[in-house]
């Protein structure tokens, strides 16, 4: 099913175009067929590979503490885990710095791009709230980015402070590789190799950028089932009626 | 006449009820009319719909750069079904051209446009002028990376017209460049515009009602056999168009928001960092194309708005007395082969302007117009038509012989 429908969409789909790095791979995500849902452990252990690993640089700042609760975390986790960052009102500059609530957005490393660009050699790591929306195969993109660190071939000459990612616009990218064998200890148990982590990760940053996708799923095929039983009995009286004309 | 006293009393001093019951019930229409004439209605309820979750949105959205993006996360994450109601918009505007795209070239096909229809034909042109006014604004205002570049690309083209091209590029945006000003009149205009496509519409309808719907045999009804009145016939019908079509918009809403999207446009606007691709909606595309394929600013402008205004000579381009392309041997090939080339230039629009697809798109705009400005007139001269029937009943009986 799933593959299929990558290729009506390829096919269908005007704009897809070859992105300018290596294409990725299609991986299997849980999420992505019609009636997919999300995997709660996995995206609990993929917001710990965010909070230790990627939150270093970057923030998902579209996201609410409280929102975690919907991915199996308890309030008290969540309160807990929200006083532990400090968080400015956002729209009092002058305001005391004071611990985070439940209500806040998960506050980012650095407060500005201009702050973030001194702080990284002048590369700019992006909010990744949306990340799997705004980029074409966004998770197999993702996946594929963090797994696809490779050895520079010899015709390339990297530019200081970038390392080499077929996957990536251009091939040189500022990130270093991110993520080592284990670099993090899961809670659960998991081994944390690097395809484990990226999976994880991709997968809570496909959550943040659609939280609301198993609402969306389950909703769509109530209306779906709806439509189909008014349109079969429009039809029946359409033909009933349409008999009188032929 | 209706024996509800109060109706009466409403009626005989304000006819509302009368103009019902002409325009929505008795209103005769030919009995032999196919699915594709359901596009006309469903193109307005469409137009409802767009309306109605449109205003939903503008309680919510902020037209400020600032803001703009934030408060469009914030219908998709904090609104209740915030995200149902834009992206019902959202891809309500592609199934909106949808529907339109295939109202026009139904109108080629079956030669609607042809007297005493070019009134009819002319306001559908504006009607689609104005749609696309309003979904190019309304791109531009969820603020991501394409809405912001997509607005600077398509701006800039009127500073191609010589000597005053620079001061109305100032004066669209508001600026000197794509900002705060632009974002705000887009809005306002985005949220103006539909109510003037509604009034059109309206005197789409009464145009249309004047000599009543043309039909799959381009021949006039002579007899009152061959017409039903549209209730409940024709209500009926739109009705089971209407559902089979919320069917399939209703699965893209659900199952595949983004299908039409640019993904690039889930990044906020940033004036620093330019889009590798810049590539409007797919509905734009033949026309980019066009204006691509020209090798001068100019000419690519005057090109790409002429392949729209050219729709307005269509009714004295093709001089053919006959409607229907089904009696007309070498107009029907070649209408395929018009909607082909249009196909194509929607493919090279979505491609860089480069290479094989430059040479493509260069022979596609000039087939484009080849097709209105020599080949119709042409056609209108050599060709010989089929016998055309004398009525409905006779094409009828015609076309069940031939099964």
């Amino acid at each position: 099913m799933y593959w299929w429908l990558a290729l009506v969409f390829i096919v269908l789909n005007f704009s897809v175009r070859a992105e300018d790095g290596r294409t990725p791979i299609p991986q299997h995500w849980s999420f992505k067929t019609p009636l997919g849902t999300f995997d709660k452990k996995e995206l609990q252990r993929g917001f710990q590979v965010y909070k230790e690993v990627c939150a270093a640089c970057h923030g998902i700042n579209q996201l609410r503490f409280r929102e975690l609760e919907k991915i199996g975390f308890t309030k008290d986790q969540v309160k807990a885990l929200a006083a532990s960052y400090t968080v400015k009102e956002e729209e009092d500059a002058d305001e005391e710095e004071r611990p985070g609530r439940p209500g806040d957005r998960v506050p980012s490393p650095f407060s500005s791009e201009k702050k973030a660009r001194e702080a990284n050699w002048g590369a700019y790591p992006v909010d990744l709230s949306l990340i799997t929306k705004g980029r074409g195969q966004g998770p197999d993109y993702l996946y594929a980015l963090l797994t696809g660190y490779e050895p520079c071939p010899k015709d390339v000459t990297l530019f200081e402070g970038r390392s080499y990612n077929p996957y990536f616009q251009g091939g040189q990218i500022s990130m270093p590789p991110p993520l080592i064998d284990n670099i993090i200890t899961y809670h659960d148990g998991t081994l944390a190799t690097i395809p484990q982590m990226a999976r994880d990760v991709t997968a809570f940053l496909s959550w943040v950028a659609e939280p609301e996708l198993e609402n969306r799923h389950e909703m769509g095929v109530k209306v779906l089932l709806f439509l189909l039983v008014l349109t079969g009995l429009f039809y029946g009286v359409y033909q009933a009626l349409w008999k009188l004309v032929r | 006449m209706n024996n509800n006293k109060v109706v009466q009393w409403i009626d005989t001093r304000l006819p509302i009820f009368t103009f019902m019951r002409h325009a929505l019930k008795e209103y005769p229409t030919p009995k032999n009319l196919n699915f594709l004439w359901n596009t006309g209605s469903l193109a307005g309820i469409t137009l409802l719909i767009m309306i109605i979750t449109g205003i939903t949105l503008a309680m919510h959205y902020c037209p400020d750069p600032e803001d703009a993006f934030q408060s469009v996360e914030r219908i998709m994450r904090d609104v209740n079904y915030g995200w149902l109601i834009r992206y019902i918009h959202m891809n309500g505007a592609s199934f909106f051209f949808v529907l339109v795209y295939i109202h026009i070239f139904r109108g080629m096909y079956y030669g609607s446009y042809k007297s005493p229809r070019e009134l009819l034909w002319i306001l559908g042109v504006v009607i689609f002028l104005m749609m696309m006014a309003t979904a190019f604004m309304g791109y531009v205002l969820p603020w991501g990376q394409m809405s912001f570049w997509g607005a600077k690309v398509i701006t800039n083209l009127f500073s191609a017209i010589p000597i005053v091209g620079d001061t109305i590029v100032h004066w669209l945006l508001g600026g000197p460049t794509v900002g705060a000003p632009t974002l705000n009149r887009f809005f306002a205009l985005h949220y103006l515009l539909p109510f003037g496509i509604v009034a059109i519409v309206c005197l789409h309808m009464v145009a249309l009602h004047q000599f009543g719907s043309n039909n799959p045999s381009g021949v006039d009804p002579k007899h009152p056999s061959e017409q039903i009145p549209f209730h409940p016939y024709y209500t009926v019908k739109d009705l089971l168009g209407l559902s089979i079509y919320l069917f399939v918009f209703a699965f893209v809403v659900f199952f595949a928001p983004n299908f039409f999207g640019e993904p690039e446009n889930y990044n906020p606007a940033n004036s620093m960092v330019t889009p590798v691709h810049i590539v409007p909606e797919w509905y734009f595309l033949p026309f980019y194309a066009i204006l691509r394929s020209i090798p001068s600013k100019l000419g690519g402008v005057m090109g790409m708005f002429g392949a729209v205004f050219v729709l307005f000579l269509l009714p004295w381009l093709d001089r053919s007395r006959v409607r229907s392309a089904t009696f007309r041997p070498l107009y029907r090939p070649l209408f395929w082969v018009f909607v082909l080339n249009s196909i194509v230039l929607g493919w090279i629009g979505s491609q860089p302007p480069e290479g094989i697809y430059l040479i493509i798109g260069r022979g596609a705009t000039a087939y484009y117009f080849f097709h209105f400005f020599v080949l119709l007139p042409l056609l209108s001269v050599i060709e010989k038509p089929l016998p055309v029937p004398d009525s409905i009943t006779l094409y009828l009986d015609q076309k069940k012989r031939a099964v």
